[in-house]
């Protein structure tokens, strides 16, 4: 072997050397890389607040933090976890590294457009970063007027600004993305031919282009009112506050799935790599994604049941959001079943796909409550909702992606983590995470309201739990970063294609050359056609 | 303001008698028993399909779980029959679960002719409550401590018309499984019929600012046969036996709402603190005052009834609203004497 790397062709990490090849780099691979490294910063920040907040709630009373500070708090996790860490998590890093390599490919269609994305991703975080600094911002992140009209300091400029200049970031990326699927996939890949991840990053992608304006034009007409003083949402002005909220969750309810379905497309490729089946039903699978894509512009006033909307309003989203349900259903009984008949290696990657199952239905079950009308009176704005949504975007989207990080960390980085380590990693994720938010349930029935720096003091069980569960987490999180670093110095060299993959991003070398693939891959059947499969004594439906 | 909030905070909410943390709380109103024969319908169904789900993923993970390295897997790829049923199975359960809740719903949003009126207006942090039938009868919350927000009769309808003075608020009886935004600018309202004799939490469930998890109050539930007199008994505001003026002002003033803006320890907020009040020199915009002697008595008076008059400097930008007609004689003085009690050497 040490022959074989000592004429090794250089790989995208090696072939160009120093800070400017990075930053002046518009391999797609790179690009990735940096978002990885940018949103798992921000992760850190974002659970360093979590627990903070976890930490205040062990007691009923303030103790620790003052109430003001409590606020800031969740507004920055938040703030933070939604616009900086969990919309860009699948797609720009994990998407911008495998799009081009799946679709066979040397990089997206715009590659200096890409990075232009990425700076304004950083451009926009620094906007966050001030209003951390001036630490004024104590709206939550949903800015709601009229608090964040006038009663707010003027880190409400900056924040949205912030989120402002983020959404051209994620608008460029979603273009970037259509373009490249439609033209640029190797010969003979047909749409259904496509890995399951492109079809979620594609239907991701659709929307991020569609929706991300509204909150652009949203957030401006903030700004607008609160540095013109022209009356928009603010009721002392003439404005309407409700108005707000509707502009706010056009595009805040589609971006629930901009965060979620990149999700889902890391969990078809992990449970059929690791199963070496041929995922089951694979055209429900993409074709849900597309209609929740479509679908999810028609739901957002499912958020807004009490807020004085029509009731006719109510009942119209309440069907549409039970609407919405059918498909996401319809892919967990399609993983579910991909598992029949399969040879299921429990590896790392696989442990968190299994786990994305169990606590991805949790989330989605517990939505049914929200969206039944008169149930959601009740459970509106209380811990019942804080749980659901971490159910989904956590132990939805996160999970999946640091699964999908543990499953092409070879081909990123050319380096095995060590397996045993990432299994007790999945424990503490999966124990730590039920029990901060299992218990946010049981809190939320009985009806502790959400963003209360204080309570009554028979909710202080379930509180104690939930933040024992949280510093489980934090435990978890912290080991995994220990184990992945580790393995990049001290890992075992990490072959082409360790999992058996038939996609195309397994057919090139750990850690890809510059160019991605020595002349052009072709590719002549699906992506999940695993040599295990047997065909001698059934039918083939292909 | 530590000692102060801790004071506040050794005084808890009345319990929202929950039976075990994994039930609904106490169901104290009409809605309570349908909106909970919903929740614990799709509770049940969720957990079938929970249990199903993962028992098919748990007994295909034993079943199938890799015992040799190229172990032959099966070469299904699809099953129309299968997934037509699982897409129409859910489908027709979400419609039942959606025609229950939207039933529910609408029959929340009208109220019957003969309900109870009661005005609710929320302000950063505390709930006022009046009766247009019942004048006299008026009620605040406090964010320093839970006290008697709303008095209701058992088994008559109450209608709530409800509006905001600064931002969004919104109004949640958890035992009543009612809620409702409570925005500037615009009436809402909500009803409910109260079904059981007792004292329940009112929250506050959008988030409004620094003392949002103190926009809570107490809701108490009377037959009705007592319900007017108790009304008239509780929303009076008079010296009780032993109590001194100091005491009682103190009580005015957490009753009345005085407490949400003027802090008693020096403490910065919405309006003057009121400890050293008495005995300052207060600049105001456009002269001063010595608040002492008769002068002071008639400032502390004028600021309470008219309190546009004279404002203090640095303050031009708040506006207090009018006491008239809310505080009479006796409820001045003990103000009074209480703002007199928080000066070094009184």
């Amino acid at each position: 072997m040490a022959s074989d790397t000592h004429f090794e062709e250089p790989n995208y990490l090696t072939a160009k050397r120093g800070v400017m090849s990075w930053l002046y780099t518009v391999d797609h691979k790179r690009i990735g890389l940096m978002y990885l490294a940018g949103i798992l910063v921000f992760f850190l920040a974002g659970g360093l607040f979590a627990i903070t907040l976890r930490t205040e709630l062990l007691t009923p009373e303030g103790d620790m933090i003052s109430a003001n500070t409590y606020n800031k708090m969740f507004t920055l996790h938040g703030a933070v976890m939604v616009f900086l860490v969990i919309i860009p998590s699948v797609p720009a890093a994990l998407g911008n590294f495998l799009v081009p390599l799946m679709l066979g490919t040397k990089d997206v269609a715009f590659p200096k457009l890409n990075l232009l994305s990425f700076y304004i991703y950083t451009l926009g975080s620094m906007f966050f970063l001030a209003t951390l600094v001036t630490g004024q911002l104590d709206t939550g992140w949903t800015f709601y007027t009229p608090y964040s009209s006038y009663d707010s300091g003027t880190a409400v400029i900056s924040a949205t600004a912030g989120a402002f200049i983020l959404g051209f970031s994620s608008i460029l990326t979603g273009l970037n993305f259509i373009v490249t699927i439609h033209k640029m996939r190797a010969p003979g890949m047909t749409w259904n031919r496509m890995p399951l991840f492109l079809w979620a990053i594609y239907a991701t992608s659709v929307i991020q282009v569609l929706a991300t304006p509204v909150l652009a034009i949203t957030l401006l007409l903030l700004i607008v009112e609160r540095t013109l003083n022209i009356g928009i949402f603010d009721p002392l002005m003439g404005g309407d506050p409700v108005l707000f909220q509707h502009f706010f969750w056009f595009y805040s309810h589609p971006a629930v799935y901009i965060m979620i379905l990149p999700g889902f497309g890391i969990v078809s490729e992990l449970i059929a790599v690791h199963s070496r089946k041929h995922i089951f039903g694979y055209k429900a699978i993409a074709l849900s994604s597309v209609a929740i894509a479509i679908i999810s512009f028609l739901v957002w006033g499912h958020h807004m049941f009490v807020s004085g909307q029509s009731e006719l309003a109510g009942v119209v989203f309440s069907f549409l959001t039970f609407a919405v349900a059918v498909p996401t259903a319809i892919k967990v009984f399609s993983w579910t079943a991909t598992l029949y008949k399969g040879s299921i290696e429990f590896n790392t990657p696989m442990l968190y796909a299994l786990c994305f199952l169990f606590t991805f239905s949790i989330g989605g079950l517990t939505g049914i409550f929200l969206g039944a009308l008169s149930v959601d009176v009740h459970l509106h704005d209380t811990y019942f909702v804080v749980a659901h949504f971490h159910y989904v975007m956590m132990g939805g989207t996160i999970i999946a992606f640091v699964g999908g990080i543990h499953h092409w960390w070879p081909k990123m980085f050319g380096r095995m983590y060590s397996e045993a380590k990432g299994r007790w990693g999945v424990l503490a994720i999966f124990i730590g995470f039920n029990m901060t938010f299992f218990n946010q349930f049981m809190l939320g029935h009985q009806g502790m309201p959400r963003r209360y720096y204080t309570y009554v003091p028979q909710f202080q069980l379930q509180h104690i739990l939930s933040t024992v569960g949280a510093y489980i987490l934090l435990l978890g999180f912290l080991w995994i970063a220990y184990y992945l670093l580790e393995s990049l110095f001290k890992g075992e060299r990490a072959p082409a294609n360790p999992w058996g993959g038939v996609s195309l991003e397994w057919a090139t070398a750990s850690p890809p050359i510059e160019h991605n693939f020595h002349g052009q891959p072709r590719v002549d059947a699906d992506p999940y056609a695993f040599p295990e499969i047997d065909r001698s004594g059934t039918i083939d439906h292909h | 303001m530590i000692s102060m909030f801790f004071a506040a905070a050794a005084k808890p909410l009345p319990p929202v008698e929950t039976v075990h943390p994994w039930a609904l709380p106490t169901q104290a109103s009409t809605f309570a028993e349908s909106t909970d024969r919903l929740y614990y319908f799709i509770f049940a169904l969720d957990l079938l399909f929970f249990v199903l789900i993962m028992g098919a993923m748990l007994y295909f993970m034993v079943r199938y779980a890799r015992r040799s390295p190229g172990q032959k897997t099966s070469s299904i790829t699809h099953s129309g029959v299968l997934e037509f049923w699982w897409s129409v199975i859910p489908s027709i359960l979400l419609i039942v679960i959606f025609i229950w809740g939207e039933v529910d719903f609408l029959r929340q949003a009208v109220p019957p002719q003969d309900a109870l009126n009661i005005r609710v207006t929320g302000q950063k942090w505390s709930w006022t409550v009046e009766y247009p039938d019942y004048p006299d009868a008026r009620f605040t919350s406090s964010p320093d401590e839970p006290v008697l927000t709303m008095m209701v009769p058992k088994g008559r309808p109450v209608q709530l018309t409800m509006t905001s003075q600064d931002v969004i608020h919104s109004f949640y009886v958890p035992a009543f499984r009612v809620k409702r935004d409570v925005v500037p600018g615009r009436y809402t309202s909500l009803w409910f019929e109260a079904t059981r004799v007792g004292e329940f939490n009112i929250f506050c469930t959008e988030y409004c600012g620094k003392d949002h998890s103190k926009m809570t109050g107490v809701l108490r539930v009377l037959e009705p046969e007592q319900f007017a007199s108790a009304l008239l008994e509780a929303s009076k505001l008079v010296p009780e036996g032993s109590e001194t003026m100091e005491q009682f002002g103190q009580r005015v003033a957490m009753r009345r709402g005085c407490t949400a803006c003027h802090s008693a320890d020096g403490a910065a907020s919405t309006g003057p603190t009121w400890k050293g009040l008495w005995g300052k020199n207060e600049s105001l915009s456009g002269g001063s005052v010595k608040i002492d002697g008769e002068d002071g008595l008639n400032y502390l008076r004028e600021s309470m009834l008219n309190p546009t008059a004279k404002i203090v400097s640095g303050f031009e930008g708040v506006s207090m609203p009018s006491y008239q007609g809310q505080l009479d004689d006796k409820q001045i003085d003990g103000l009074i004497a209480y703002i007199k009690s928080l000066s070094a050497g009184q």
